[in-house]
């Protein structure tokens, strides 16, 4: 299920912080990275492997440079999968509050 | 905060998505306009010839939103366009570049990766996308996978 790699992803603080980081700047390399990251340059790749695999980081070469990109894309999907619907659920009831009160009034 | 230069254009998003479907359906998805007024409520109108223009029409009122030319075409992998505000149409500074390469895989999906590039740090046209593609790709997926896109 991609669904189940969007949510292991994003289980785990490091990651949320590689997001972050791409959020502010995207595209970057690994060392660029690993610069605002207090963890050892092969935990912040095994992060970004997992992140990759999860879709939200995609990746692109320039040259000799690997460039790190967010990629929001999984995270709409889950949105709409998971919390949409229940927005929708809550508006319903509003909307049929607002209809009962209405009728009860003089 | 500082007023954005005009002439960087370095900024640069990169969207993937992965849809059961195939590399034809995807580029007719993109490219026709009776279709992608179904997840988009835009329609993409043009020849899809190298050098004509291209329109991003509001589906609901006919509205030109978006203009831009056709620099590369190879359906169904691949098509590369300029895109600028419909009111900025006349200012070269004001195009930015979008490509789609449309993958399809062995086991039946089709990898979509949406490049925007040459977009101003901090300018609006930034903003806007950075809202839109994710959920202009997700509606897409949805359409080709389901009939229905996603409410915009």
């Amino acid at each position: 299920m991609e669904d189940d790699k969007v949510f292991k992803a994003l289980a785990d603080p490091g990651r949320r912080r590689l997001l972050d980081l791409l959020c502010e700047t995207n595209g970057q390399t690994l060392g660029q990275l690993c610069a605002s990251m207090q963890m050892t340059r092969q935990s912040v790749t095994q992060h970004l492997g997992l992140l990759e695999e999860a879709n939200l980081v995609s990746t692109e070469r320039r040259g000799r440079e690997k460039l790190h990109f967010i990629n929001p894309v999984p995270l709409y999907e889950v949105f709409h999968r998971w919390i949409a619907k229940f927005e929708e659920n809550r508006l319903g009831l509003l909307h049929d509050l607002k209809q009962a009160l209405e009728r009860d009034a003089p | 905060m500082t007023t954005p230069s005009t002439a960087d254009r370095s900024a640069r998003f990169v969207y993937v998505t992965y849809i059961r479907t195939t590399a034809e359906k995807v580029f007719e998805a993109l490219t026709r306009p009776e279709v992608t007024r179904r997840y988009w409520c835009h329609e993409n109108v043009s020849d899809w010839q190298t050098g004509s223009g291209w329109q991003h029409v509001r589906h609901a009122t006919g509205e030109v939103d978006l203009v831009g030319k056709v620099i590369e075409t190879d359906p169904p992998h691949r098509l590369v366009i300029s895109w600028a505000n419909q009111s900025q149409q006349e200012d070269p500074a004001a195009y930015s570049r979008v490509s789609f390469d449309i993958a399809p895989r062995p086991d039946g999906i089709v990898r979509l990766t949406v490049t925007h590039e040459d977009l101003q740090p901090g300018g609006g046209m930034l903003a806007g996308i950075s809202e839109g593609w994710p959920l202009v790709l997700s509606s897409l997926k949805s359409f080709l996978e389901t009939g229905t896109g996603v409410p915009m």
